[in-house]
């Protein structure tokens, strides 16, 4: 059986962040309150029977036509803190055009939506834990958190892992990324070794000649295998 | 340092525009089929700020045990199938009065600790934009008898606990509870 330990200080984000406005009148006000884990927290939704479309993980192929911006892949393997591979697990992306729009009524930004581009897609992993997602590269976006505020780019990622410990919703960035300092979101979390997780690596090997460039993005969820002391407690 | 420790991920906010992405599903509203067994309940959730308005930009997540207490999962070994017409989990996005309805039937004790049974339950996780990472709470239900001897509520403040408790609503006929991300009634939020 595998145990969770709880994360070190500064490896997760700071919820009442107000660089980050949102956080001011939806972050909880009081310490959370510790629990054991019991069964409700050891046992979580399973997704590995699910049946994808042959397309799902291919965000590049969802419409009749080629989508517009730079074709990359993004790839990577979903491991838990022993570096063991996490198969059969199931992960969900969502991003905005190569012009920094996403497909949502809500998103007013004046920038041109993609007829061939809608930027959710999802995949298993394999037994060995890997992902990959054929994709765009997507543009920076204004927000009004502050003035001439802009999120770096990046790919949102949702994943439930084994349990109802592991469940994890986070974003990916890219390498390089002028914006990135500047980055309220990103900057909320404390350790920059911490941060710097969250930052693809451009990747020779997954890129394909004459069609897209790769990027990296290994997946790091919650769990290890109990060590012989902790079996005997 | 170590290149070779592996850490979990930081969490990230889900963002304003998660919708397209992950909550394209209605029926992930539905955990039971009309043909599960126990006693089937509307469940609406409701999310709201520090100041009381609904956050109509949020994701309740559900996980919980079937009506006789089985969790569909692996690590649950004890020597039983789980109904088959019941699902588990559910996820819906909040709407503009920043509530979402379940339809699910009511769970099952599990095992606690030590032996000790746990009041019937379900395991939530809330998303929003403006969380930086998810939260984590149970909904117990009001009428339950049982409530004064769980082992996971008598860990929490006894002042506090009712911001646990589902109560039928008389006004939508079902199940309800409201979830205070901040404020005077905030709600308990579990560090698991
Ligand atoms: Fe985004």
């Amino acid at each position: 059986m595998k145990i969770y330990p709880r994360p070190e200080p500064g490896d997760q984000p700071t919820l009442f962040h107000p660089a980050y406005q949102s956080t001011i009148r939806r972050a909880p006000a009081l310490a959370p309150v510790r629990i054991p884990h019991t069964l409700s927290e050891l046992t979580g939704p399973v997704f590995g029977d699910h049946a994808l479309g042959e397309t799902d993980n291919d965000l590049t192929r969802h419409h009749s036509g080629d989508p517009l911006g730079e074709r990359i892949v993004v790839a990577g393997r979903v491991l838990d803190e022993d570096g063991r591979p996490i198969p059969h697990t199931l992960v969900e992306v969502w991003q905005a055009n190569a012009a920094g729009r996403y497909r949502h009524s809500r998103d007013n930004h004046p920038a041109p939506l993609d007829p061939n581009f809608t930027g959710a897609g999802r995949a298993l992993t394999d037994e060995n834990g890997n992902y990959r997602f054929p994709t765009i590269k997507p543009g920076a976006y204004p927000w009004r958190n502050h003035h001439n505020a802009w999120r770096p780019a990046h790919i949102h990622f949702s994943l439930f892992g084994p349990c109802f410990l592991t469940r994890l919703v986070t974003q990916m960035y890219f390498p390089d990324d002028p914006l990135i300092p500047h980055d309220p979101i990103l900057q909320s979390i404390p350790n920059e070794s911490a941060r710097r997780r969250l930052v693809s690596h451009f990747d020779l090997s997954l890129t394909e000649p004459e069609w897209a460039l790769g990027y990296r993005f290994d997946i790091v969820l919650r769990g290890r295998d109990a060590t012989p002391f902790e079996d005997q407690r | 340092m170590n290149p070779q420790r592996f850490v979990a991920l930081p969490s990230q906010t889900v963002g304003p525009f998660f919708h397209f992405g992950i909550t394209t599903d209605p029926d992930l509203g539905d955990l039971a089929t009309p043909s599960a067994q126990g006693e089937h309940i509307e469940l609406r959730v409701r999310l709201l700020d520090g100041d009381g308005a609904p956050i109509p930009d949020g994701i309740v997540e559900l996980w919980q045990a079937d009506s006789t207490g089985k969790y569909a999962h692996p690590n649950d070994t004890r020597d039983r199938e789980p109904d088959p017409a019941f699902r588990g989990f559910g996820r819906l996005a909040t709407g503009d009065d920043g509530a979402c309805t379940f339809s699910t039937v009511r769970p099952g004790r599990v095992p606690g600790e030590h032996g000790a049974w746990q009041s019937s339950h379900i395991n939530v996780c809330v998303f929003a934009r403006g969380l930086l990472g998810h939260l984590c709470t149970r909904i117990y239900f009001d009428d339950d008898p049982t409530l004064a001897e769980d082992p996971v509520l008598s860990l929490v403040p006894a002042g506090r606990r009712a911001t646990l408790l589902a109560h039928r609503d008389e006004g939508y006929g079902c199940w309800s509870i409201d979830l205070h991300l901040q404020g005077e009634s905030e709600t308990v939020f579990f560090d698991l």
